[in-house]
C-alpha cells in the first residue's frame, strides 16, 4: 500500500488571485519580507499498488485526468510505503 | 464539587424533577438527552409563557407555531411556508461556517413542511465596520451565506443588515427562509402509525456539535474560541441534494412525516415527532449510518451533523425511500420504529441504552418566568432632550454623512455576492423595501422582507417591538403587498437578568398588540437569548420577517422616481421625534432620546391609503420612510430612480425635525400629476394627512423648509457616497 | 426540433432554462439526467448552470466524467448543437470541448448584477438575432468565472472569430472597469473552431421576460430555434 501525497499548483505565469490577497495580507500583518505567495491544493490517497512505479504511473494518470487541470494546474507527488 | 448534571447545564431543580419523572436516577444516555432538551435553545422554558401572548390565528393560517414552519395560504391550493431561525453564537465564534450553516438549517425547516424553497432573507447585525474583529466577522458571514445559498440554488433576495457597538462581540445572524407548496403536499414532524419505520436519510453522522443546542443557550465569553469544535461544518451540494430527494418522496405520498435533525439532532428530531403524534419511538443508534468509528450512543443522538433528516414514511415503502435517496446519491436507512407506548426507547443493538417518555423531553420541562424589572438606564434616555443639541449649520454635510454611515448606505457590497436571481422568480430584489417573487404559472407575487430598529427597541421595547411589525407591513405595502403574516426571531440578553426579561416582555407585548391590529398573526419563529459578551447584553433584537400577497404582480411598486415631473407626496405625518435617530446617533453619538411613537390606527390607515392606491395604479413610486427620516427617504427614491428631485415643505417643526425626525407611519409616494386628484381624494377617504411635497426633477437632490433652500446636493455626489461607503470602510 | 437540459447533481439553473425554452419560446424540452449516455434525439443541448457535484475539486472537473458527457462530446463532434451557460461553461471547458480554463474572479467574490456585453461574432447559430458590436444586457452569478487562455490560445481564438460576447460598457467599449472577473481580454463566451459549442458565463435565461427586467437573452434562444428552423444554415 502507498499513500501519495499529492500538491496541485497553479502553473508558474498564471495570476493567482489568492495568492496575491494573502500576500497582500501578510504583509498588512507587517511581514514585509514575503513575496511570491501562491495558494494551492494538497491532496492525499492510499491506493493498493504491485509496486513504486506502478503506483507512480497510476497517480499521474489521475493527476492528468481529474485531479489538476493541465491547462492552468501542474502537479507534483510523493509516494510514502503505507 | 459540580455535579454532572450541573456540567451539563442542569439544575439542581431540574434534576430532581427528572428523576420524578423516570421514577429513578438517569443514566448518562439519558441525563445527556435531558440537558439538551431542556436547554433553552430546545425547550423555550424562558419565554414560553410570554409567546402564548402572541396573536397566533387567521383565516390565512393553515399552520402556527410549533412545527418546523408556519404556512398561510395564498389562494389557488397554494401557500407559503416560511420561518426565521438565528445562528448567532456559531457566527460568533466561526462566521464563515456558522452563518452557512444557519442558512442550511432554515432551509431544511421549509423543505420538510413539503415546500419548495423560493426566496432566502437574512436579518445581521454587527458591530462598527472601524474594527479588524467585525471586518473579519461581516466577511465571513456574508461569504458563507453566499456560498451556501448560492450553492443549493435558492435566491438570497433581501434583508437588513445593520451596526452598532452593542454588537461588537456578539453579531447577530438570523435567516428566513420561503417555501412554496400545494395545499395537498403540506407536511408536517408528526411520528404515528404503529410499525410504521423510522428512518435517517442524507448525511451520515459524525461527532460534530455535540451539546451545540447547550452551547447556543450559553453567554459568550472569551473562553468561547476554545469551543470551536462544536461549530457544524455545512455541505450545501449534499443538502440540494436531500431537498431535491425529499420533495421527490413526499410527491410519492410515500411520507407521514419528516423534521430536520438540526440542533440536538436525532433526540430532538425523535421526542418532538412522537411529542406532536402522541406516539412513541424505539431506535437502534447502532443502524444509523456513522462517519467516524466508536461513537458512543449518546455522542449518535446529540450530533448535529448537517443535512440531515429523520422521516416516518408508510410501512412497506422503505424499499422505495431508498431507491429514491439512492437515484440521488444519498443514504437512507431504518433505524427504529413508531410505537404506541409513549416512551423514546433508545437501544444500541440488543442493549437498551435509554427509555424516556417522550413527553418528559418536550413538554414536562419545567417552564420559568423569572423576575422582570425595568432597566435602570432607561430614566437617562428618555430624559435626554435634542433640543440641548448645537443647531445644525450644514445640512448637505449632515445628510451626506448619514448616506455614508453603514446601516443607511447602499447594501450593494453585500448582496452582490448572492446569487438572487436564481430560478427566475425575482421580480423586484435585494435594495428594496420587500422583495418581490412572481409565482410562475399565476398572476400572483409573493413580498418578502425583515425588519427590527433595535435602538428602539433599546430605548423603549414596547414601542419598538411594535414599529418592528408595522414597519415590515408597511415595506411590504410599499412593494403592492397585502401582509398575510409574521415570522419573529427574538434575540435578547441574558433572560435570567430581571432588565433583559423586561425588556423581553415588553418587546412582545407592542409586537403582539402591532400584530392584533395589522391582521399579521405569528406562524412560527425563534428565541435567541444569552446574546451578551462579557456581561454586555446586545440591544434588545426582536426581528419581524413577513410575508404578503400581490394578487396580480402588475400592480406591484418599487421606490424609484419614475419620470421628470412626476409629484411627491408623504402619506402621514411628520413630528418632532429626533429621539432614536439615526441623526443623533451618527452625527453626535447618542443612542437616546424617546424613539418615535407608533399610532396603530394612523399606521393601519396609511398602509390601507397606500395599498389601494398601487392597486388602481394611481402612484407610481412609495417608500417606507425609515431609518434617517424623510431626507433620507427622498434621497432613496432619487438615487434609485437616477432623477433629481426639488421639494418644499412649510412646517412649524425645525428644519432639523423636518428633514431627519424618524415618525412612524409615513411613506414618500410620487404621481402623475393626471393622478394627483384621485390620491388626495383616496387619501381623504382613509382619514390619512396627504402633504404635497415637491417634484421629480433635475440632477440635484433639493429640498427647502419654510422657504429657505437646506438641502442642495448633486445626485451624483449623494449616490456614490451612498453606494461606495461599505466598500470604502472595509478598505 | 427538441432540446435537451443536461442535470447533474447539484445543477440548478435547470429549471430556469427549461422554463424559457418550454413557456417563453414555447418549443419541446426534456431534462436528460447525467447518469443517460444517449443523447439522441435532440437538436439542441443545454448544460445549465449550478454547483455540479458542488463544485469540489475544481469546477465541472467531475461532472465531466459523468455518462452523460460521452454522450455530448459525441452529439457536439457530429455537429450538434451545444451551449454551456455558467457552470455548464467550465464542464464544457474542463471536457475539451472549448479552449482554455477558468479561474477564481480576480476580485475573489461571488458577483451576481447584471453585465454589458458586446457582440463580437453575430454569425454563430447563437447569435443570428443579433448584429456585430451590438451591446446587450445579460447578468453573471458566479465566484469562478475568470476566463484564462494562453497567448497562443488567445491568438487562435481572435483569428477564428471564436470570441462571441466581451464585457464592456454599456456603450460598448471594452475597458478594464467592465471586466467583472479579470477574464482574458474581457472574455464571456466563447465558440469552438466549428461553431457549433457554445460556453458562456453571463445567463441568458434570466433575461428572457420582460417581467424579470430584461430580454435580450431571449435573443440567444431564439437564434438556436431560426437556425434548426433553416435546418442548421446561416442563411
Amino acid at each position: 500500500m502507498f499513500r501519495a501525497e499529492i500538491k496541485v499548483m497553479l502553473k508558474k505565469g498564471v495570476l493567482d488571485p489568492q495568492g496575491g490577497a494573502v500576500e497582500r495580507s501578510l504583509h498588512a500583518l507587517e511581514y514585509d519580507n514575503v513575496s511570491q505567495v501562491r495558494v494551492g491544493k494538497y491532496m492525499e490517497l492510499t491506493l493498493d499498488a504491485a509496486d513504486r512505479e506502478a503506483a507512480k504511473q497510476q497517480v499521474r494518470e489521475m493527476c492528468e485526468r481529474l485531479l489538476a487541470n493541465p491547462v492552468i494546474e501542474d502537479y507534483t507527488f510523493d509516494l510514502v510505503e503505507v | 464539587m459540580t455535579k454532572l448534571w450541573q456540567e451539563m447545564g442542569l439544575t439542581d431543580y431540574e434534576y430532581n424533577k427528572i428523576i420524578e419523572l423516570l421514577g429513578r436516577e438517569p443514566n448518562y444516555t439519558e441525563l445527556s438527552m435531558f440537558s439538551v432538551m431542556w436547554s433553552e435553545h430546545c425547550s423555550y422554558k424562558h419565554s414560553r409563557p410570554v409567546l402564548r401572548n402572541f396573536p397566533t390565528d387567521g383565516p390565512q393560517v393553515l399552520q402556527g407555531p410549533g412545527e418546523n414552519a408556519g404556512v398561510v395560504d395564498i389562494g389557488d391550493g397554494q401557500a407559503v411556508a416560511f420561518k426565521i431561525e438565528s445562528h448567532n453564537h456559531p457566527s460568533a465564534i466561526e462566521p464563515f461556517q456558522g452563518a452557512a450553516t444557519g442558512v442550511g438549517g432554515i432551509i431544511r425547516d421549509v423543505f420538510t413542511m413539503g415546500a419548495r424553497p423560493i426566496a432566502l432573507l437574512n436579518s445581521l447585525r454587527f458591530g462598527s465596520l472601524d474594527r479588524d474583529r467585525v471586518k473579519y466577522l461581516f466577511n465571513g458571514v456574508v461569504s458563507g451565506i453566499s456560498w451556501y445559498g448560492n450553492c443549493i440554488g435558492i435566491p438570497t433576495v433581501g434583508g437588513e443588515v445593520y451596526f452598532n457597538d452593542s454588537y461588537t462581540g456578539n453579531p447577530l445572524v438570523n435567516a428566513m427562509c420561503v417555501g412554496l407548496l400545494e395545499h395537498k403536499d403540506l407536511k408536517k414532524g408528526v411520528a404515528s402509525g404503529v410499525g410504521n419505520p423510522v428512518m435517517a436519510v442524507g448525511a451520515r453522522t459524525g461527532r460534530d456539535g455535540i451539546h451545540g443546542a447547550t452551547f447556543a443557550s450559553e453567554e459568550l465569553s472569551d473562553e468561547s474560541e476554545e469551543k470551536r469544535p462544536s461549530v457544524q461544518v455545512g455541505d450545501p451540494f449534499m443538502e440540494k441534494l436531500l431537498l431535491e430527494a425529499c420533495l421527490e418522496l413526499i410527491r410519492s405520498g410515500a411520507v407521514i412525516g419528516m423534521q430536520d435533525m438540526g440542533a440536538a439532532g436525532l433526540v430532538s428530531s425523535s421526542c418532538e415527532m412522537a411529542t406532536r403524534g402522541g406516539s412513541g419511538m424505539i431506535i437502534d443508534v447502532a443502524k444509523v449510518p456513522r462517519r467516524e468509528e466508536g461513537m458512543e450512543p449518546y455522542e449518535v443522538l446529540l450530533s448535529e451533523s448537517q443535512e440531515r433528516m429523520l422521516v416516518i414514511p408508510k410501512k412497506g415503502k422503505e424499499q422505495l425511500v431508498k431507491e429514491i435517496f439512492a437515484k440521488w446519491g444519498l443514504e437512507a436507512a431504518v433505524i427504529g420504529r413508531v410505537t404506541d407506548d409513549g416512551m423514546l426507547t433508545i437501544m444500541d443493538g440488543e442493549k437498551k441504552v435509554a427509555a424516556v417518555p417522550a413527553t418528559a423531553l418536550t413538554d414536562a420541562c419545567p417552564v420559568y418566568e423569572p423576575e422582570a424589572r425595568k432597566p435602570a438606564y432607561l430614566e437617562q434616555t428618555a430624559a435626554f432632550t435634542p433640543e440641548s443639541l448645537p443647531a445644525v449649520e450644514e445640512y448637505n454635510d449632515v445628510l451626506l454623512r448619514l448616506l455614508a454611515s453603514p446601516t443607511i448606505a447602499s447594501k450593494e457590497w453585500v448582496y452582490r455576492q448572492y446569487d438572487y436571481m436564481v430560478r427566475t422568480n425575482t421580480v423586484v430584489g435585494p435594495g428594496s423595501d420587500a422583495a418581490v417573487l412572481r409565482v410562475k404559472g399565476t398572476k400572483k407575487g409573493v413580498a418578502v422582507t425583515t425588519d427590527c430598529n433595535s435602538l428602539y427597541c433599546y430605548l423603549d421595547p414596547f414601542t419598538g417591538g411594535a414599529i418592528a411589525v408595522a414597519e415590515a407591513a408597511r415595506n411590504l405595502v410599499c412593494s403592492g403587498a397585502k401582509p398575510l403574516a409574521v415570522t419573529d426571531c427574538l434575540n435578547f440578553g441574558n433572560p435570567e437578568k430581571p432588565e433583559i426579561y423586561w425588556q423581553f416582555k415588553q418587546a412582545v407585548a407592542g409586537m403582539s398588540a402591532a400584530c392584533e391590529k395589522l391582521g399579521t398573526p405569528v406562524v412560527s419563529g425563534n428565541v435567541s437569548f444569552y446574546n451578551e459578551t462579557n456581561g454586555e447584553a446586545i440591544y434588545p433584537t426582536p426581528v419581524v420577517g413577513m410575508v404578503g400577497l400581490i394578487e396580480n404582480i402588475e400592480q406591484r411598486c418599487t421606490m424609484d422616481f419614475k419620470q421628470e415631473g412626476d409629484l411627491i407626496y408623504l402619506l402621514g405625518e411628520t413630528k418632532a421625534e429626533l429621539g432614536g435617530s439615526q441623526y443623533l446617533s451618527v452625527i453626535y453619538g447618542q443612542d437616546a432620546g424617546k424613539p418615535p411613537q407608533l399610532d396603530l390606527d394612523l399606521e393601519a390607515a396609511v398602509q390601507g391609503c397606500c395599498l389601494e392606491a398601487i392597486k388602481r395604479g394611481l402612484i407610481a413610486s412609495a417608500h417606507d420612510c425609515a431609518e434617517g427620516g424623510l431626507a433620507v427617504a427622498l434621497a432613496e427614491c432619487a438615487i434609485s430612480g437616477r432623477r433629481g428631485c426639488s421639494v418644499g415643505v412649510s412646517s412649524d417643526l425645525t428644519a432639523t425635525e423636518v428633514l431627519f425626525s424618524e415618525s412612524q407611519s409615513r411613506i414618500v409616494v410620487s404621481v402623475t400629476p393626471e393622478n394627483e386628484k384621485e390620491l388626495l381624494a383616496l387619501a381623504g377617504e382613509y382619514n390619512v394627512p396627504c402633504q404635497k411635497l415637491g417634484i421629480v426633477a433635475g440632477n440635484d437632490l433639493r429640498i427647502m423648509v419654510n422657504g429657505t433652500e437646506v438641502v442642495s446636493v448633486p445626485l451624483d455626489k449623494a449616490e456614490n457616497t451612498w453606494r461606495e461607503a461599505i466598500a470604502c470602510k472595509l478598505g | 426540433m427538441k432540446f435537451g437540459v443536461v442535470v447533474f447533481p447539484g445543477s440548478n439553473c435547470d429549471a430556469d432554462v427549461k422554463y424559457v425554452i418550454d413557456q417563453v419560446l414555447k418549443q419541446p424540452v426534456d431534462y436528460i439526467w447525467h447518469q443517460e449516455a444517449d443523447v439522441s434525439g435532440y437538436d439542441c443541448l443545454v448544460l445549465p448552470g449550478g454547483f455540479s457535484f458542488g463544485d469540489y475539486l475544481r469546477i465541472g472537473a467531475i461532472a465531466r466524467f459523468s455518462p452523460v458527457m460521452k454522450g455530448v462530446e459525441r452529439f457536439a463532434r457530429d455537429g450538434g448543437l451545444v451551449i454551456g451557460i455558467c457552470n455548464g461553461f467550465q464542464i464544457l471547458l474542463e471536457a475539451g470541448l472549448l479552449p482554455g480554463a477558468m479561474k477564481i474572479n480576480d476580485n475573489l467574490q461571488f458577483r451576481c448584477h447584471d453585465t454589458f456585453l458586446r457582440v463580437e461574432n453575430a454569425t454563430t447559430p447563437f447569435t443570428g438575432r443579433m448584429s456585430a458590436g451590438q451591446v446587450v444586457k445579460i447578468p453573471i452569478a458566479h465566484g469562478e468565472g475568470n476566463y484564462y487562455a494562453d497567448e497562443e490560445t488567445l491568438a487562435e481564438l481572435e483569428k477564428n472569430g471564436q470570441v462571441v460576447f466581451r464585457y464592456s460598457t454599456p456603450e460598448g467599449e471594452i475597458t478594464r472597469e467592465a471586466n467583472p472577473n479579470g477574464s482574458t481580454a474581457n472574455i464571456a463566451g466563447i465558440v469552438n473552431k466549428e461553431g457549433n459549442v457554445l460556453g458562456m458565463m453571463p445567463h441568458p435565461e434570466r433575461c428572457a421576460e420582460a417581467i424579470l427586467g430584461g430580454e435580450d437573452g431571449k435573443l440567444i434562444f431564439q437564434s438556436i430555434v431560426d437556425w434548426l428552423e433553416r435546418g442548421g444554415n446561416s442563411d
